[in-house]
């Protein structure tokens, strides 16, 4: 190993050492110190019940039979306990109402929302080292532009971006068409007149890359300029650096993003319906529990139990990824 | 150490290019499923031969029907897949007045939409999109439907839609142990609805209970009450002319109406049974507004439409909707003599946004009196399809529909608000109705609300 790379390491650990322990000087003790005084804590507490409340809601209603559900308001169950788990049998094993049950949604919802995650994560990434660190010419205009972007509302896009994949802008084919000229694949990741994951995932992409960039942009450029100076010296390609410095070090703002966009095309219903449709073989989760309720309305045991099936793996995910999620999410949107 | 670096970097890239490819491939379609031959030899078929045969094909459909209604529609149309190959996949969401016309102008347009207002399909012609009906459609209708139904499916002289369900509007619904148990008859002239009303608030039951909320659609069934009172007082003719707003809402005929209603379903001593009070009314779920009927037998009637009776069974498991049973409709009697039967109903239209054969075959089928049958024995359906026999419908509330849309000498017109532009009829004329309950508005001031909201041209 050369003397420039053991450079590399002392600077490498000397900012992980930075990044690793934030100082609790100044506002952020004053705020532990006002944040446990006891009537704060009771404040806390009663926020946190009146908020948990409708949830309880759902949950009791979800476990009360058809009729009672129905019928009486949730409360009057502690009253008159009666509780079954049919509601959630007749979920997830289909019923009268969607005979297919809701597993195959729940797949749709992982195809859909796992590569909606990572397109843009690994792509915003990218794009956030490039302009933070990599010098070209109007590289903050760009940034700015792409910042600028976020104002654009999701539903003005939505007609543009049918339009570009089924009829194509300014006379050109349309996008469809030309992921169907790819031999052999093409046809069978986007077929004429079929369903597909793929104009979702495109779209999801697409809405989601501006606030990525930004997000991820502002925590890359914080990283110590030393770092990359020393790597820089020690010969690193843009590809070495972005993996053994960016990648390492930007992990509670991948985390903190992955956690967002996952729970926000998890959640999904308009694009996902605009894009993909409403049909078993693509719909996710959301469409599902939309249509539970059936024509005729008022099946709320059976919307209950499905929202509480749906919920799952967003808490799994944040319970599992949250103690990034905050230090992310701080990290890219405190600057300077 | 440059070589290596350059080696990882390339092997990096490799990999991202790799894992995008995979995703853009995973999870896609797996492919249509394997087509069903289409074994025209087969006796079952001998009646679809003459759709023809088109295996391998698809068609979808999209509408704002929900299961469990799916499944009796695809139950309908499996014997039509099974005999011509075609394979039929429907699509229903909530969001379909919503998601219909951007699919269309975005390219991705359903082969087939069935759309339940008039006013819709109008616009959508104007835009561009739909398909004119082929020949074989329009022999169907010209066959099985009266010529009013035609009209609803026609734009500018060109038949673009068949229509497909019927609902009747003019029901009211009733306790028909109550009326027993009190002595009451089923009112069949207007006076003696409201001398029933009367009797009732003397026996200490109120008479009327309802609920026109609906999430964004709220105020859509009062504006179903207005539309019975104006045909019921003025007619058909006045009706259309209400509807194409040569007759303003700010005019004594339709203030009329306005004046009954306020009289009626605004009169706190007929109303809201089992809620509280009027303005209730438009805080109550129109799904909702006939419960007190069946629980606790807190409300004597209910003015809701023939499908209605599917929601029953929401406030008791094994409701029976029959003359003798938990639930019952009568027919809102009319109110002015000249007037014979009328009837204002609701359904949707089938339109198709591709002219490829299978899709025309598809359409003449749905249009035809095998379909409907095949749809009414399925249950709580209607059509007004008169080529099905009244007694394939198994559940007398909907054989009582069938019997007054059928009916050649009544005035059946379609629900005015699906033929107003947007936005009145699904808009202002909503939210009039709604304030007219929820804050009391007098009639002046809606009927003016609503004028005021007519678009310009």
């Amino acid at each position: 190993m050369s003397v420039e790379s053991s450079e590399t390491a002392v600077a490498l650990e000397k900012a992980a050492a930075k990044t690793a322990a934030p100082d609790h000087s100044g506002m952020s003790s004053a705020l532990r110190r006002n944040l446990s005084s006891p009537w704060a804590s009771a404040f806390v507490i009663i926020l946190t019940v009146l908020w948990t409340i409708p949830t309880l809601g759902l949950l009791v209603t979800s476990l009360r039979p058809a009729e009672e559900a129905n019928n009486s308001g949730w409360w009057t169950a502690f009253a008159d306990p009666v509780f079954t788990l049919d509601n959630y049998q007749e979920v997830i094993s289909g019923g009268d109402t969607i005979p297919g049950g809701i597993l195959p949604y729940f797949i749709n919802s992982f195809v859909i929302s796992i590569p909606a995650a990572m397109i843009p994560l690994t792509l915003a990434l990218m794009a956030a080292y490039a302009l933070a660190w990599v010098p070209f010419r109007w590289s903050n205009a760009i940034f700015l532009l792409i910042f600028a972007l976020q104002v654009v509302p999701l539903q003005m896009a939505l007609l543009p971006l049918l339009q570009l994949f089924n009829l194509g802008w300014f006379g050109l084919p349309p996008l469809r068409d030309l992921v169907q000229a790819v031999p052999v694949l093409g046809d069978w990741i986007w077929p004429t007149g079929g369903t597909s994951f793929m104009p979702l995932w495109i779209a999801h992409t697409m809405f989601a890359l501006p606030l990525a960039i930004f997000l991820l942009h502002n925590f890359v450029s914080q990283l110590p300029r030393d770092l990359f100076e020393a790597a820089r010296v020690d010969g690193a390609s843009h590809f070495l650096i972005f993996r053994k410095l960016v990648l390492p070090l930007s992990v509670p703002a991948i985390a903190s993003f992955a956690i967002f966009q996952f729970l926000w095309v998890w959640n999904d219903l308009l694009v996902g319906l605009t894009f993909a449709g409403g049909t078993v073989d693509v719909a996710p989760i959301t469409v599902y529990l939309s249509n539970i309720k059936g024509t005729y309305g008022a099946s709320l045991h059976l919307i209950t139990a499905g929202a509480f099936i749906a919920i799952v793996v967003p808490l799994i995910v944040f319970f599992s990824l949250q103690r990034f999620f905050v230090r992310g999410l701080l990290a890219g949107s405190v600057k300077g | 150490m440059s070589v290596p670096v350059r080696r990882r970097s390339v092997a990096i890239a490799g990999v991202a290019a790799a894992a995008l490819l995979l995703a853009a491939c995973g999870g896609s379609d797996s492919g249509s499923s394997a087509s069903p031959s289409a074994s025209n030899t087969d006796p079952a078929c001998a009646d679809y031969a003459s759709y023809g045969s088109y295996p391998g094909t698809k068609v979808t459909v999209f509408t704002s029907i929900l299961p469990p209604e799916q499944q009796k529609f695809e139950a309908s149309w499996a014997q039509f897949e099974k005999c011509t190959g075609i394979d039929v996949v429907y699509e229903g969401s909530d969001q379909f007045e919503a998601q219909l016309p951007t699919r269309i102008q975005g390219g991705n347009a359903p082969d087939i939409a069935f759309i339940p207002q008039p006013g819709l399909l109008q616009k959508l012609v104007q835009q561009g999109g739909p398909v004119p009906a082929p020949q074989s459609v329009a022999d169907n209708v010209d066959t099985f439907w009266t010529s009013a139904w035609k009209d609803y499916g026609t734009v500018d002289g060109t038949f673009y839609a068949a229509p497909l369900s019927a609902n009747m509007k003019s029901f009211v619904w009733y306790s028909p142990a109550v009326f027993t148990d009190k002595g009451y008859t089923v009112p069949t002239t207007w006076d003696e609805l409201f001398a029933l009303s009367d009797q009732m608030v003397k026996d200490g039951i109120k008479p009327w209970c309802g609920g026109i909320e609906s999430g964004g659609a709220t105020g859509w069934l009062a504006t179903d009450w207005i539309e019975q009172l104006v045909l019921r007082q003025q007619g058909g003719e006045v009706y259309d002319q209400w509807i194409s707003h040569e007759v303003l809402f700010d005019s004594p005929q339709i203030k009329e109406a306005f004046t009954t209603l306020e009289g009626w379903m605004r009169n706190a001593d007929y109303a809201n049974a089992g809620f509280g009070d009027t303005k209730t009314i438009a805080t109550t779920a129109f799904q909702d507004g006939g419960k007190p009927i069946i629980v606790g037998n807190k409300c004597g009637m209910y003015q809701q439409a023939s499908f209605y009776a599917n929601f029953w069974v929401n406030f008791k498991k094994d409701a029976t909707i029959a003359e003798d049973g938990d639930v019952f409709a009568f027919y809102l009697p009319p109110i002015n003599p000249d007037v014979s039967t009328p009837i204002v109903g609701g359904g949707e239209f089938v339109t198709a946004f591709a002219d490829r054969p299978e899709v025309q075959a598809f359409q003449t089928y749905i249009s035809s009196d095998t379909f409907a049958t095949l749809k009414v024995k399925e249950g709580t359906w209607v059509s007004a399809n008169n080529g099905v026999p009244l007694d394939a419908y198994s559940d007398p509330i909907s054989a009582l529909s069938a019997q007054y849309l059928t009916d050649d000498t009544a005035t059946f017109r379609f629900d005015a608000s699906d033929l107003m532009p947007a936005a009145v009829g699904a808009g202002s004329f909503w939210k009039a109705m709604t304030a007219f309950f929820a804050e009391n508005k007098s009639v002046d001031e809606t009927v003016k609300s609503i004028d005021a909201a007519w678009p310009a041209s």
